[in-house]
């Protein structure tokens, strides 16, 4: 919140990327020092690349891995990306080189905790891109508020009061269609009225958002411990169908784990690519980057700032309540008082994660679904690392990312301000 | 943080602006339980009713409950017990005559009606059904609302009454609930201090949450694994030590703050699960109650527990006069020290507090150190004074409730320990509430997000009861009595 915003020059650019270099090689000698050394010649880890369901996807051959050399390999390449770094920079590129890296750790620590047994990857992938649905939506709600200028601290009680609502008219017009409007609609609501008390009351953003989130947590156990726990019928909504999209769930590894979902995750692929165009390639996107980074200027040149912030928080809760609607009607079929668990500052965090971007914040909720699918699997695995410290990582990275230690995540420049015509 | 005019105007608020808030969230608290009860919906469309002759008179009834509390063991449903020199049929739940009609009444509606039978009102056929309904409801509720947090005023008088006469045996019923207020009040006063500190030097501290359980850890740890220490070295100890960990858990995001510009709010956030996960994994591992299952930590040692001055179930501790003595070293800190200028001045304007030559990192990572250090010790109050031990649900959601608190104190520790005073009493009635009237205890997260929109938008109340808008000059006229103003 810091008023001195770099805008334009970044003075510590040189340093960052010199850091990110440092902390590239770093992961690199982690994957030697945590992974290589406890291996031993000779062992095998086997990925199955078919899901463990009936499929129309094409069948493949399960890979096997000798786990010596390929944590060697990914160990130094994950050094000479740094020493890259370090060397000419990789500039535009280091968001890629840091997911890359990223997915090499992973994929090193899969491969280190399936040594001498077999894993089902594509199992894990599904389940981890399950988890990262709601996240994603949060994220993509974050995003299109947050860019706007409109602080969105408010996801997590959009998603709650919307998982609540499809579970509830879900459950009395047994018509999961009406259920997911609905849920949007009444989401939308809660984002309306965080853009009224932010913008028409000039309330400090983060206060209208807490207010709306106390609510939510509030008004949802309230009706789930009045009326759904005693009348177990209004909390039975059913599930949306898996339905595999013609075609592209037969491509191996890929259709299973993106195209056999629900509905709700094609929502968010739809959404995805929607909010990506129209934020770079249209006069709204344009017009909406305007009013997030200089209201002021954008205001000069006949952009309605308010008019503008108020569609954009409205949608921006309509997606979150989307993701409110997968807990329920996607996932379990039924409300529990406070089901989202953080998943909206997850959510937020992955906005961040993601540089405020709708593929990049995509991108970092698969990371932080990946987590915690892969939390569930250590145990199976007998992996010596209490599964709580992989619940931390996300925020952990999250707060590296935020700090700029690694990677860049400037957020928009008018972010959090009262805007007051004149 | 920019400090627009609104804020200004915010400040200038009379100061029965939070009253009117409070009270307006009441009253729409009382409309949401009057919706949601279920009797007053059926008293609206249909309405059961037993035809019953004659009435059954309840001021003739006991219900078992109170039966048994009287004459424990020995009483029985349709015995005759003696009540206040009163003989009293002994029933399973007091009739209630709203649930039953006359005959003659009946007949009207019905006329071949007999005795036993239940018929169905509409309300327009006998409105003042409905609205008695509704009126019974809501008062049931706030009745309960306040039996629940200050006690049943009769009771009180009896049992002071009775304990003067020599026979104490009263007053630890009758005095409960008012004694569980003030213990339910003990961390918030300490949260919403921490709140406000924060807010005081420009900073969101939404992690107090996270503080509270970093602070509970630390202070468990030190009160069972420290042994043989006299209570006054020990209990200290154990109060610092969940002080010193909150502040430390605060600290980082402030630094993180101070040196990278990351927002607080995030960092908090993040911090608030980080701290969840630990606590889950020592609680789980290192810090496991030995020879246990569940994740909980050993009992601290006697010597490292805040005394109760009242035996028995009250559990009234001394951490509550700890959390006023901190409101007013908060207070003192604040407006008296030169520390206290600087935290507000940079609250105020950063860089008007830079070119004067004040550290912005420094008070910074301070403010965010003390504020955590007091949600960590509202943690360790009620390890030392009521658990005794942590277990993994710790905190009851104080991260987000001091936020309310903070604001409806307008930052002021007098203000806070007020509003503090005000949740800990609806937070310790609404158990009773939920038990007596089936209203779901989460209504008072409800009245707490009204309060706090109330609070931080007057625009809302002064349009609901058509207030006239504050003139400019009074604005600045006021602007230069709040808090800040005074001192500078």
């Amino acid at each position: 919140m810091s008023t001195t915003q770099p805008v334009i020059i970044d003075p510590h650019a040189r340093r960052r990327s010199r850091t990110m270099g440092v902390f590239l090689i770093l992961i690199g000698l982690l994957i030697y020092g945590a992974f290589v050394r406890s291996s031993s010649v000779g062992q095998l880890a086997t990925f199955g690349m078919n899901p463990g369901r009936q499929t129309q996807a094409m069948r493949i051959p399960d890979i096997t891995l000798p786990v010596l050399t390929s944590l060697y390999v990914m160990s130094l390449l994950s050094v000479a990306l740094g020493v890259g770094q370090l060397v000419w920079g990789w500039r535009r590129a280091e968001g890629l080189v840091l997911g890359l890296v990223a997915g090499l750790l992973a994929l090193a620590f899969l491969t280190w905790a399936a040594r001498g047994q077999s894993l089902n990857l594509v199992g894990i992938l599904e389940a981890a891109v399950q988890r990262a649905t709601p996240i994603a939506l949060a994220a993509l709600s974050g995003v299109i508020c947050e860019r706007s200028g409109i602080i969105n601290i408010a996801i997590e009680g959009m998603m709650l009061t919307a998982a609540m609502v499809s579970s509830l008219v879900g459950s009395v017009t047994h018509n999961l269609t009406i259920a997911l409007l609905v849920s949007i609609l009444v989401s939308g609501l809660l984002g309306a009225l965080l853009a009224v008390l932010s913008i028409r009351y000039k309330v400090n953003q983060i206060i209208s958002g807490t207010a709306i989130n106390i609510l939510a947590t509030g008004a949802t156990s309230f009706i789930s411990a009045k009326f759904m726990a005693p009348y177990e019928y209004l909390n039975t909504p059913g599930k949306f169908a898996n339905w595999p999209v013609p075609l592209l769930s037969r491509i191996p590894v890929i259709g299973p784990v993106f195209f056999e979902s629900n509905v709700v995750v094609y929502l968010l692929f739809i959404l995805l690519i929607v909010v990506h165009v129209m934020l770079y390639y249209t006069r709204w996107g344009l017009r909406t980057r305007a009013i997030g980074e200089h209201p002021r200027a954008a205001d000069t040149l006949g952009v309605d700032v308010l008019r503008m912030r108020y569609i954009n928080v409205f949608v921006g809760g309509m997606v979150a309540g989307l993701g409110g609607v997968f807990l329920v009607l996607g996932s379990v079929p039924r409300f529990d008082e406070l089901m989202t668990a953080g998943k909206g500052y997850i959510g937020l965090a992955a906005m961040i994660f993601g540089n405020w971007n709708p593929f990049g914040a995509f991108g970092a909720s698969l990371i932080f679904g990946f987590t915690e699918t892969f939390q569930a699997k250590l145990q199976i695995l007998k992996v010596p690392i209490p599964s709580q410290f992989m619940r931390m990582l996300p925020y952990l990275i999250t707060m590296i990312v935020l700090a700029g230690v690694v990677g860049r995540s400037v957020p928009p420049a008018a972010e959090g301000q009262v805007y007051e015509k004149q | 943080m920019k400090r627009s005019p609104r804020d200004r105007q915010q400040r200038a608020q009379p100061f029965w602006m939070p009253l009117l808030a409070i009270v307006t969230a009441l009253i729409l608290g009382g409309i949401l339980i009057i919706v949601s009860d279920l009797e007053v919906i059926a008293a609206f469309t249909r309405i059961p009713r037993q035809v019953a002759v004659p009435f059954t008179d309840p001021s003739t009834q006991v219900s078992l409950e109170e039966a048994l509390w009287k004459h424990p063991n020995e009483v029985q449903v349709g015995d005759g017990v003696l009540v206040d020199g009163r003989t009293l049929r002994v029933v399973e739940e007091v009739t209630d005559p709203s649930k039953q009609i006359a005959l003659s009444e009946a007949r009207k509606l019905y006329p071949t009606l007999g005795p036993g039978v239940t018929i169905y009102y509409n309300f327009w056929q006998k409105p003042t059904v409905g609205l008695k309904a509704a009126w019974h409801s809501v008062k049931t509720a706030y009745v309960a609302l306040f039996e629940g947090s200050i006690g049943n005023p009769k009771q009180m008088v009896q049992a002071l009454a009775a304990w003067l006469k020599g026979d104490p045996s009263l007053l630890s019923r009758a005095f409960y609930p008012l004694s569980e207020s003030l213990v339910t009040s003990t961390p918030y006063i300490l949260t919403g201090l921490a709140v406000a500190l924060g807010f005081r030097a420009g900073l969101f501290n939404i992690g107090a949450e996270g503080q509270y359980f970093v602070g509970g850890l630390t202070s468990v740890w030190v009160g069972y694994s420290l042994k043989g220490l006299p209570i006054y070295v020990h209990l200290p100890l154990t109060i610092l030590a969940g002080a010193v960990g909150g502040g430390l858990w605060g600290a980082i995001p402030g630094l993180l703050k101070a040196k990278t510009g990351g927002h607080e709010v995030i960092n908090t956030i993040m911090m608030n699960y980080i701290a969840f996960a630990l606590s889950d994994w020592l609680l789980n591992g290192p810090m496991m109650r030995p020879g246990g299952f569940r994740p909980i930590s050993p009992e601290i040692e006697p010597s490292a527990r805040l005394p109760r001055f009242f035996g028995g179930d009250i559990r009234f501790h001394a951490g509550f006069f700890v959390a006023l003595a901190m409101a007013a070293l908060v207070y003192w800190l604040l407006f008296k020290t030169t520390i206290g200028y600087e935290l507000r001045t940079v609250g105020a304007n950063p860089r008007a507090a830079r070119y004067a030559g004040i550290s912005l990192t420094r008070n910074i990572v301070l403010a965010m150190f003390l504020s955590g250090g007091l949600a960590g010790m509202a943690g360790a109050n009620d390890i030392a004074g009521v658990i005794y031990y942590m277990p993994n649900a710790f905190s009851a959601g104080y991260g987000w409730d001091s936020i309310a608190l903070a604001l409806l104190g307008r930052s002021h520790p007098v203000g806070v320990v007020l509003a503090a005073l005000l949740f800990g009493t609806l937070r310790a009635g609404a158990t009773r509430m939920q038990s007596v009237a089936q209203i779901p205890i989460d209504i008072i997260s409800i009245l707490q997000a009204m309060i706090i929109i109330f609070i931080a938008a007057p625009e809302i109340i002064r349009s609901l009861y058509r207030l006239k808008k504050p003139s400019t000059a009074e604005l600045a006229l006021a602007g230069g009595d709040t808090a800040e103003g005074a001192q500078a």
